[in-house]
């Protein structure tokens, strides 16, 4: 389809884009205001991430789109397709192979490397947002480093479920300077966000890029008598047996039936085949 | 010789440490709306302990002078003096406003009119006694609840009603958890711009006795700021009148509201109705 500039976005555009992420890694967590272009999906689709990535990526890249941590659902599957149309690029599902991983709610399970791009879709990038409704309020409450309110919010926690009951877009505090929101992950995830790949953020409707460089800093919030944990559902996964994977817990009856699942496909996937390449290789072991 | 120079530096000794050090003082502060006059031309130092009332019908000026006071309107002229902990008197106005801000949630409070301005309503009571706790640095949950606790108790709040939201709070324990919440932090300045405005009067009585044990027990210096002359007799040691943006007449309390001087003054004593 040669009808389209490559990754859709026109050469200004991504210029502009890529500034942003420029500054954004350049002073990690601090929001950078961007000029969102009107992309072919609604807004909260991950019009954000779609266009970073469009900035971001080269045509030698290998693209990976997840959503919720699986490679085939609607979102992770059109997305994947409109850059394989506008862009060209190689896709695949495979965490290791990809250059660019573009997601939404979640960091996958394998761990990433220096020559990876991790881009989240962000809808709410401002953390303090539902504390305090103004935008000048939060953005002098970011330069001057006030933020005992987000401390307010875990505190309404505590005092109303006895624990931190914020389950994800868990805030986070960045190389000791801005406080961060994760985007929708689980807080399963945070830990994982100091990495050794690029991590972007961009935020479509909101405007908002932001950044974290390789290795950098980053430490979720909590109270010295009630210290953050990074919770998952007490199981292991049904399909491959994983018990330090995230999982969706996934209804199979009407019955009451459920049962546990990995949330990142890929990395079941992978572990499945390993199983049973082992089991074969036993079997010709013993047939031998 | 030796003597007398041995009594001198027991002289400059003395007075320093006996001439006691205003806490806050304001010169020639004047703020305006385009022609009009908010308030110009106003003096006072403010001691350590000291409550200051300042009355004076609607659209006097009173309002404006305590918001520029307390830092929230940017004054056209003068220099508003707080004696701060590290550096002494600091003109505030000129502070860099990270550490105004600082000071304003550290050493100083503001106990708005209405309850509602001065506290977050989504958030329980125990949270918004905590906040200020936590935006100097608390992490400990367990210990900002007991202080949290420990404020509402003295504020006559039931400790029972900690995880409550003020929306479920009547007019007069709103405005007692808005005083609790403020004076969390052991500020040292306290502005009140009518504290007791839209309470009943019984629920006004007992608001105006748990302050003034506060400000005794505390020590606090207070800039009260009110039309209601009863609430100035009982809390204020001092008194300012205003009029139209001008002091009028400024003196103990007692003494000006006994011994009124000024024209307006006495029209404003005289015009209190006694039941």
């Amino acid at each position: 389809m040669n009808d389209y500039n490559f990754a859709y976005l026109d050469e200004q555009t991504k210029r502009m884009i890529r500034r942003a992420i420029l500054k954004g890694l350049a002073i990690p967590g601090y929001q950078v205001p961007f000029a969102s272009r009107e992309m072919p999906m609604p807004f909260g689709w991950g019009t954000g991430g779609v266009q970073v990535s469009a900035a971001t990526l080269t045509p030698e890249d290998v693209f990976k789109v997840i959503d919720q941590g699986a490679d085939d659902t609607t979102n992770a599957v059109s997305i994947r397709k409109f850059f394989q149309a506008t862009a060209g690029v190689d896709t695949t599902e495979e965490t290791d192979k990809a250059t660019v991983i573009q997601t939404r709610h979640r960091i996958p399970e394998a761990a990433l490397n220096e020559d990876q791009i991790l881009v989240y879709q962000v809808p709410i990038p401002e953390p303090l947002r539902f504390l305090e409704p103004r935008e000048t309020e939060t953005r002098k409450m970011h330069s001057l480093e006030e933020y005992g309110l987000m401390h307010v919010k875990l505190y309404e926690d505590i005092a109303r479920h006895g624990a931190i009951a914020t389950a994800y877009a868990y805030p986070v505090k960045v190389e000791g300077r801005y406080v961060m929101d994760p985007s929708p992950i689980p807080k399963f995830d945070n830990p994982k966000m100091t990495m050794p790949a690029i991590q972007l953020f961009g935020a479509g409707r909101e405007q908002r890029i932001y950044a974290l460089p390789p290795y950098t800093e980053v430490v979720s919030l909590d109270f010295e008598d009630y210290p953050f944990e990074a919770s998952k559902a007490d199981h292991s996964c049904e399909l491959c047996g994983a018990d330090d994977s995230y999982l969706d817990e996934v209804i199979v009856d009407d019955q009451g039936g459920r049962i546990f699942v990995c949330s990142d496909t890929a990395y079941c996937a992978s572990r499945q085949t390993a199983l049973q390449d082992a089991a074969a290789a036993q079997h010709e072991e013993i047939s031998a | 010789m030796t003597l007398q120079k041995s009594s001198e530096e027991f002289f400059t000794e003395f007075s320093e440490n006996s001439a006691p050090r205003p806490l806050f003082r304001v010169a020639n502060i004047e703020k305006r709306y385009g022609q009009r006059i908010g308030c110009t031309g106003v003096n006072f130092d403010l001691y350590p302990g000291e409550v200051m009332g300042i009355v004076g019908e609607s659209g006097s000026g009173k309002s404006t002078l305590l918001n520029c006071l307390a830092g929230h309107l940017e004054p056209d002229q003068g220099e508003v003096l707080f004696d701060t902990r590290d550096a002494g008197l600091v003109d505030t106005v000129t502070m860099a406003e990270p550490e105004r801000r600082m000071l304003s949630r550290t050493d100083w409070a503001f106990v708005h009119q209405h309850a509602r301005d001065g506290l977050r309503m989504s958030v329980s009571a125990g949270g918004n006694v905590g906040e200020r706790l936590m935006a100097v640095g608390a992490r400990h949950y367990g210990q900002i609840r007991d202080e949290a606790i420990d404020w509402l108790g003295r504020v006559e709040i039931n400790e029972t009603r900690i995880d409550d939201r003020p929306s479920a709070f009547s007019g007069g324990m709103q405005q007692r958890l808005q005083i609790a919440r403020n004076l969390v932090t052991g500020p040292r300045l306290v502005f009140m711009d009518e504290p007791t405005g839209g309470l009943d009067v019984s629920v006004q009585a007992r608001l105006l006795d748990l302050l003034r044990g506060l400000v005794r027990q505390m020590g606090l210096s207070a800039i009260i700021v009110t039309h209601d002359l009863a609430v100035v007799r009982l809390l204020a040691d001092r008194l300012m009148v205003m009029k139209d943006g001008h002091v009028v007449e400024t003196g103990l309390t007692d003494q000006v509201l006994d011994d009124p001087q000024h024209a307006y003054t006495q029209l404003l004593v005289s015009s209190v109705l006694q039941v």
